[in-house]
């Protein structure tokens, strides 16, 4: 049955349009739209003294100039605090457009409007802005010292101290048979879509309504954030997220100034306005993730299980929290992972430097919990010489144990119980995909060629699908094509085929008549959007509850039509038919016309349906109460918690001890997000997530100096991997079914970048024998850690003690 | 500062189109093509000459239309993406076999390079004896010097050889 698609590597719906030149991406809407563009900091720190726009206003074709002195209303307020949070007791938000303080390089200072972008840039370069450079705070440590504030009323630079503990871990530390303690860092990346943001806004002045198409992961949440902030009701604001050239998170956040200030421009000046962000801009005026300081502390036995664990860390928000402190909470309770930690206390200071602000890029906190744990595990294994996946098998949660229950709040404000999983099937799979057992031949084999090659794994549970909900209507017309909507948007991730998989499944039509429109508020006006893998989980489900729906609702009308009991009807190739009775059927295009009893014979399809009209009980209204006309559906689904992926990635490196350049010659990744839709659309998810894992471990940071300016802030410095910087992957799956939602899925988008830097960093540790304690490492760190004499040295082989 | 005001007529060549433009000597081709001649098919991702998702074919040979300006092209045929498949004479079209493969090996998920890789491959295995079996170093010239952030390049790869495979097909 080719209704039946679940599961199957159906070919993607949305790649006709996108192979052959016309997707429509927020920048390719809109011709001849006036542009924006900004004026931005250039200093990280400073207080605006004046702002001088007179040689500007004499360009030809500049249309309008805006300061924060031009902001009205709740446009004048700083912009909110998505996700307030009790611990996140010093929140702090910058204005559209900087009122007298920017606190990085990179805040938008001025909005200039002019007839094309050339113009309006043009027009930039003739504003002049005064300022008084203040003290400047950059990385962790700095914020930590505390010598200079970023904000003058937060002295001490934290605006969160977050601490969940469950039980007493001093106690349980100092019960230990062992212990050991250290301190490592991770640096900043960013999501680096290939499109970056991009904002247009049409007023009609007729009816006094804004459209806006914004490269967003959140319409719904835009259009409510546009309309409070311009005082527009809510009916009268459309957003529309088209095409998106990918988003990572970075486009979850909202608003952005510039989707504000874009639909600000085109209501005050009554035409069209659109802003394309450049490359640089995305650098300096985005978002950025990772950067944490690490110091844990760690309880063991004798056997290398753990006792107790005790985290302390420091988390580089940036220069404000319009994300609330979501990163950091999702490293404090992500970090376990797989692993039953009897007692576990983390502490994670959040702090502000005078940098782009840090909100979730996929993974969104979880790489550093995972670096956190699994380089603890490895540490344990080299201090009782023992395997490392020896070490790890010891300590993983039992597949009886499940439901487990860490004590944990998660970012979701609900507990952190795992719903289901088979973590040894896990280890055991990626022991078997990668060869564990034959490293020390490997490591031979590649010395005898002048490498050093070192191997190491890392394991990791991934909370996905977090509520609070997510809706889907499903609506079949007389035509027979079913139109399926949910509010969450997408940005590459394949949701217009996997959806139509559900609802063919789940409805028995054919996929070619179904089409899936997502992240569009004139379709579907309540959502969440799309991060925390979670838009199969939501999405998927809310739609297929919807399906379902419309189904229970056809199979009523049809059994009435058919004179067949509803418990004898299926739906098959868009046929509802008596089960084992052939040709006692009738097409649901036909049933969703008898749905409406207004039925205008406009078309074939009405002119057919009256054959099964019925006379009708002329003592019933037409429509009986409690029923609707038409042939659709809307529900929604809500989970009382998060569903909790898992996997497993193993990475082999060679280094050249000539040039100590690494490369990663094989990766192998083990993935279980419970029940598949498409498998094709799964891997290709892995494979992305590998490629960002490797960037962030082996590539990729923001190089800021002490004075706050980003020293690589284009794709010539900032080192994103090529295809040559990529390794082979080979995936191998496991599912796991979750019991918390009817299509028993879990979630996938996040998946594959997790471990990457845990398992990188472990396998250069064991290739050069060196302690890796600071990731991304480039060559050169590599050659300065093997020549510094007072590196501390670690054991390569397995079994060895240190 | 200079005029910026100046402008040039061009007459260039687009998807087999002769068009005639008059554009100030500042624009850039991706700009040109994008906001002149309303083909967006083209992507514009750093707009300095570096992820490539702005690759068009200029007299056959790949170039990066943000580093271009569009009077540089006056007299030239462009090539875009939106010229990539050929017409089947009937109204429809028939898809360059580097589009068929992208499709066939799920090769894109943003699709926002996916132009800019299709031009480069095109371009690339057209280049070649098509008669021959591609080669993995092959592979990865065609493939490597274009950024993509959704893929991690495994399918992009295996489009390229399915693609090669294909033009193999049909040159025998």
């Amino acid at each position: 049955m080719t209704t039946k698609l679940f599961g199957e590597p159906v070919r993607r719906r949305e790649d006709l349009r996108l192979i052959t030149g016309r997707g429509r991406y927020t920048d390719d809407i809109g011709h001849g739209a006036a542009a924006a563009a900004f004026v931005r900091s250039p200093y990280a720190h400073a207080r605006i003294l004046d702002i001088d726009v007179d040689a500007a206003l004499d360009v030809e074709g500049v249309i309008a100039v805006y300061t924060y002195e031009d902001l009205v209303g709740p446009m004048a307020e700083p912009l909110p605090v998505l996700i307030p949070h009790p611990q996140l007791t010093a929140p702090r938000t910058g204005y559209p457009l900087a009122r007298d303080v920017v606190q990085h390089v990179g805040e938008a200072v001025v909005m200039v409007v002019a007839t094309d972008r050339y113009v309006a840039e043009d027009v930039c370069d003739r504003i002049t802005v005064s300022y008084e450079e203040l003290p400047v705070v950059v990385g962790v440590d700095a914020a930590r010292a505390a010598e200079h504030a970023v904000h003058e009323d937060v002295p001490d630079n934290v605006a969160a101290r977050h601490h969940q503990e469950t039980g007493d871990v001093e106690a349980a530390l100092a019960a230990s048979a062992h212990t050991l303690s250290f301190t490592q860092y991770i640096e900043r990346s960013a999501c680096m879509p290939m499109e970056g943001k991009g904002v247009h806004a049409v007023w009609n002045h007729d009816d006094s309504s804004l459209r806006v198409h914004t490269s967003t992961q959140a319409s719904t949440s835009v259009r409510a954030a546009v309309a409070a902030k311009l005082q527009l009701s809510l009916e009268k604001v459309e957003v529309v997220a088209p095409d998106v050239g990918g988003g990572f998170g970075v486009k979850i956040v909202h608003p952005w100034p510039e989707e504000l200030l874009v639909p600000m421009a085109a209501i005050a000046l009554g035409q069209p306005v659109h802003w394309a962000e450049d490359r640089r801009e995305h650098f300096i005026s985005s978002a950025h993730e990772r950067e944490q300081r690490q110091e844990i502390t760690v309880g063991y036995d004798d056997e290398g299980r753990v006792t107790a664990l005790d985290v302390r860390a420091w988390h580089d928000n940036g220069a404000y929290t319009p994300y609330g402190i979501i990163v950091p909470i999702v490293t404090a309770t992500q970090l376990v992972g797989p692993y039953a930690v009897p007692v576990y206390r983390v502490r994670i200071d959040s702090v502000y430097t005078n940098t782009v602000i840090v909100t979730p890029y996929r993974g969104a906190g979880r790489p550093q919990g995972c670096y956190a744990m699994e380089r603890t595990m490895d540490r344990i294994a080299q201090d009782l010489g023992l395997d490392r996946a020896e070490v790890r098998r010891r300590n993983l949660i039992q597949p009886d144990q499940f439901p487990y229950d860490h004590h944990l709040t998660f970012q979701d404000g609900r507990p952190v119980i795992y719903d289901s999983g088979n973590y040894e099937g896990l280890l055991d799979k990626l022991v078997a995909l990668v060869g564990w057992d034959r490293a020390e031949e490997r490591r031979a084999e590649a010395a005898a060629r002048g490498k050093q090659l070192g191997i190491g794994m890392a394991m990791y549970v991934e909370g996905t699908g977090p509520g609070p909900y997510e809706g889907g209507h499903v609506q079949v017309l007389g035509s027979g094509k079913v139109l399926v909507s949910t509010g969450l948007t997408s940005q590459g991730q394949g949701h217009e085929t996997a959806f139509a998989q559900i609802v063919a499944t789940e409805l028995g039509v054919p996929i070619e008549d179904i089409e899936v429109v997502t992240g569009d508020t004139r379709r579907f006006g309540y959502a969440v959007g799309t991060f925390a893998s979670r838009a199969a989980v939501m999405s998927g489900n809310a739609i297929a509850l919807a399906a379902r729906g419309v189904r229970a609702k056809a199979l009523r009308i049809a059994a009435d039509v058919l004179e067949a009991d509803v418990d004898d009807l299926e739906i098959d190739e868009g046929l509802v038919q008596v089960k084992g009775t052939p040709g006692a059927s009738i097409p649901l295009r036909t049933v969703a016309v008898l749905s409406n009893p207004l039925r205008y014979a406009f078309d074939e399809a009405a002119r057919q349906a009256t054959q099964f009209a019925g006379p009708g009980d002329d003592s019933k209204p037409p429509v009986a109460v409690g029923d609707a006309p038409g042939l659709e559906h809307v529900d929604y689904y809500s989970p009382i918690r998060s569903t909790f992926a898992s996997g497993a990635h193993a990475a082999v490196v060679e280094i050249d001890p000539t040039t100590w350049e690494i490369d990663v010659v094989d990766y192998a990744v083990v993935h279980d997000c419970g029940n598949i839709v498409n498998p094709m659309i799964v891997e290709g998810q892995v494979h992305g997530g590998v490629a960002q894992g490797v960037g962030g471990a082996l590539y990729e940071r923001m190089a800021y100096d002490a004075d706050g300016q980003l020293q690589n802030a284009s794709f010539m410095d900032f080192l994103m991997p090529y295809a040559s910087e990529v390794p082979d992957v080979v995936i191998d799956h496991q599912e796991t079914p979750s019991p918390l939602n009817p299509l028993g899925l879990k979630g996938a988008g996040e998946a594959g970048v997790i471990p990457g830097t845990a398992c990188i960093a472990s396998a250069i540790e064991d290739a050069v024998g060196r302690r890796i304690a600071a990731m991304p490492i480039s060559p050169t760190e590599l050659y300065d850690l093997v020549r510094d004499p007072d590196a501390e040295l670690v054991p390569t082989r397995e079994g060895a003690p240190a | 500062m200079t005029n910026v005001s100046t402008e040039r007529a061009i007459t260039v060549t687009v998807n087999g189109v002769p068009r005639e433009t008059t554009v100030p000597v500042r624009r850039l081709l991706s700009d040109a093509l994008r906001h002149d001649l309303q083909l967006t098919g083209t992507h514009v991702g750093c707009e300095h000459g570096v992820c490539g998702a702005c690759t068009v074919l200029v007299d056959g040979t790949p170039v990066r239309s943000c580093l271009v300006l569009a009077v540089q092209v006056d007299g030239k045929e462009v090539t875009t993406v939106e010229g990539l498949a050929r017409s089947d004479g009937r109204g429809g079209e028939i898809l360059h076999p580097v589009q068929e493969a992208f499709r066939e090996c799920h090769a894109l998920q943003c699709g926002f390079c996916t132009p800019g890789f299709l031009m480069t491959m095109a371009a690339g295995l057209e280049a070649r004896d098509t008669s021959t079996d591609i080669t993995e170093d092959e592979v990865d010239e065609i493939v490597g010097g274009n950024l993509c952030r959704c893929t991690g390049y495994a399918n992009i790869k295996k489009a390229c050889r399915h693609a090669a495979g294909l033009m193999k097909e049909a040159a025998e």
